[in-house]
């Protein structure tokens, strides 16, 4: 995974709340057996609306979603994250996300940053008014910057060492075989398997 | 202090605890399917990694499948790629799979109680937010993305930080013709989409322990649709007859012993809850959704609600949306609402018993029309089962699609698709925008009221008959 110390781009105001996994990338685009191309498929039933928020060429090149609350509610689909990350956002901002997909946003390293409602509709009017407005999101401090506004926002120290270092939890885990394999010794004999199979 | 059921899970798997960091947790099963593993067994290949406890897991093909013609290769040359290379995988790295035309194929969290692999006291996941179903035998069941479906694959465990408790207490006894799908949208609208975020859900109480096994899979499927990424229900009697017998029930002394701490899985009676609510269920009535999300749901018997009728501004944008989006009038009467097609199927309810009290419902009536009624048995024994009580031939001479075994119109990603503009009565779990196809309309209802719905062709409950 590549590190994210911080990010500096403009952002993308995306005035809806309860934005599902559905509406992020519906399944028919889920259909690939790769991690990118998913970009294609990203508010796909908003995509065709010229007034959408992605189609304004004030927008263009913008890296930094700010969403409703609730961004992210539905399925366990990654490709959401893959989605975002594809067409090229790095950071998404809003109020609250579905706990699903904050946990894949953060172990496929698009940061997901939560701020008070009142801070998202402050960072959404200063964007509508000025979209080069530039934003800075710096994950050593934990605080998103822009104009003269700097907004502290929390994030477990762990998550952020990860995030940092670019770290995959997998290689983590694996510093701990030795705590797997102890515990799988003292499994309870009557835990199912499913080979050989039975039926 | 005492510990809630799910902590008393939580702590049984526990690998490794440190200060500041996730807590490690061991996984029991995990349940794979052929969309959300791909591109984590290519991880395991970059890597060259190899799964960890290939019999601890279990592959099914569900979410991409066609439901007719399955003796035929998959016409979508995109969708046969990604069912292959789930059967590529699953033979290269040595894990079990139930393909298409195998008996034991279905809806993945159909499946697993099926063979009854699903046991109280286990952690299970799978990449789909609906292994929350499997809570219903007292298990920790989640769904998860497909970098943690590499990390289960690769080390068997999981780094989990430990969501709060919540107590849904249901008490009460629930009127004919209200089902478990009725309590479960009852609680989403009391709480809302995000009410659950952060928790694992807990149903209690007098109505809960009256339900079948089927019904409680039914309340915990939707845990994810109130934002919790699990739920559960105490195992008891119910639950160990349901699983006693089955292929993969503990067997001889493994039984008594499984039993003896599959008792031991309640919530102690000190157990501190983070947060509780309360349903009467002497109260609750059919329950329908009328909105794009499933906390939008009101009693039948009501009409689609006034959008300035909503405190918080941000539920009443929500509102005005979603009318806009389906396409309904504040005030309309919930039982006024046309109806095209009518779903039966899902995880959420695709289960024998669904299909029978739906068959009950429109025996020796007939389909009304402009409303096509498609049932999908949510695995293939389920079919078989339904085809030995010849509801088949209930469903066919109503004139209902009699279907194979698959998630289908439920999420619209095999050709059981709405057509935009086109509206449903559902019985699964999502009424998002688009869901079921591009500019279709959801409402999501119990097999009962889909019943009833497909012989008016308006929205209505078997009392309306």
């Amino acid at each position: 995974m590549e590190k994210f110390i911080s990010h500096t781009g403009t952002g993308v105001p995306l005035r809806r709340s309860n934005v599902d996994t559905d509406q992020i990338i519906p399944a028919v685009y889920l259909k690939r057996v790769t991690r990118s191309g998913f970009e294609d498929g990203l508010f796909a039933a908003w995509r065709s609306d010229p007034e959408f928020v992605l189609n304004k060429t004030e927008y263009q090149g913008g890296t930094i979603l700010v969403a409703g609350v609730d961004f992210g509610t539905g399925s366990s689909r990654e490709h959401a994250v893959w989605a975002l990350q594809n067409y090229g956002f790095k950071v998404v901002i809003s109020s609250r996300f579905a706990d699903i997909f904050r946990g894949n946003s953060l172990k496929g390293g698009l940061l997901t940053v939560i701020l008070p409602q009142e801070a998202v509709e402050e960072l959404w009017l200063a964007i509508e008014a000025d979209p080069k407005t530039s934003i800075s999101v710096d994950l050593e401090k934990r605080t998103v910057s822009y104009g003269s506004k700097v907004i502290s926002f929390e994030l477990d120290d762990y998550t952020r060492w990860r995030l940092m270092e670019g770290l995959d939890d997998i290689g983590l885990t694996l510093r701990h075989t030795n705590l797997v394999e102890g515990f799988e010794s003292k499994r309870a004999n009557f835990k199912p398997k499913t080979l050989p199979v039975l039926s | 202090m005492g510990k809630t059921l799910a902590e008393k899970v939580w702590e049984d798997h526990v690998v490794r605890s440190a200060a500041g960091e996730p807590d490690l947790l061991y996984i029991d099963l995990h349940l794979i399917h052929e969309v959300t593993s791909p591109q984590a067994f290519d991880g395991l290949r970059l890597s060259g990694r190899k799964v960890r406890r290939p019999e601890l897991t279990l592959a099914t093909e569900d979410h991409n499948v066609p439901t007719l013609d399955i003796d035929k290769p998959i016409a979508d040359p995109v969708s046969r790629l990604q069912v292959d290379t789930l059967r590529k995988n699953c033979a290269e790295f040595g894990v079990r799979i139930h393909s298409l035309g195998d008996i034991e194929q279905g809806i993945v969290h159909v499946v697993g109680p099926q063979l009854g692999i699903t046991q109280p006291g286990m952690t299970i996941v799978c990449g789909d937010s609906h292994t929350s179903t499997h809570g219903a035998f007292g298990a920790l069941a989640f769904g998860i993305g497909t970098s943690e479906v590499e990390h289960v694959l690769a080390t068997q465990t999981l780094p989990l930080t430990k969501p709060k408790m919540m107590a849904v207490n249901v008490e009460g006894k629930l009127k004919p013709g209200v089902t478990s799908k009725d309590i479960i949208l009852a609680v989403i609208a009391q709480i809302s989409t995000g009410g659950g975020q952060g928790y694992i859900l807990e149903y209690r109480g007098s109505a809960i322990r009256e339900l079948s096994m089927e019904a409680r899979m039914t309340i915990c499927n939707m845990s994810i649709e109130a934002g919790a990424r699990a739920g559960l229900i105490a195992p008891d009697e119910i639950t160990f007859e349901y699983i006693k017998g089955r292929p993969h029930a503990p067997k001889g002394a493994d039984w008594d012993a499984a039993l003896a701490y599959w008792k031991t899985l309640k919530s102690d009676a000190d157990a501190k809850f983070d947060k509780e609510i309360f349903l009467n269920a002497d109260e609750l009535s059919p329950f329908v959704t009328w909105g794009t999300n499933p906390g939008q749901g009101v009693p039948l018997n009501d009409a689609v609600p006034i959008p300035e009728s909503f405190g918080d501004e941000q539920e009443r944008r929500a509102a005005e949306s979603a009318l806009v989006y389906m396409d309904l009038k504040a005030g309309t009467p919930m039982r006024e609402i046309k109806i095209d097609t009518v779903f039966l199927g899902s995880c959420t309810n695709g289960r024998i018993e669904d299909l029978r009290s739906a068959a009950a419902i429109i025996k020796g009536k007939k389909v009304a029309s402009n409303t096509r009624m498609l049932v999908v048995p949510g695995s293939a024994r389920v079919r078989l089962q339904a085809e030995a009580e010849g509801l088949d031939k209930v469903f066919l001479e109503f004139g209902a699609e009699w279907r194979s075994a698959g998630c289908s119109m439920c999420l619209g990603m095999n050709p059981d698709q709405l057509k935009p503009g086109e509206r449903s009565a559902s019985t699964s779990n999502r009424n998002f925008e688009g869901r079921q196809g591009k500019g279709g309309r959801t409402h999501l209802v119990s097999p009962l009221v889909a019943a009833a719905t497909a012989i008016k062709g308006t929205l209505a409950s078997p009392a309306d008959l």
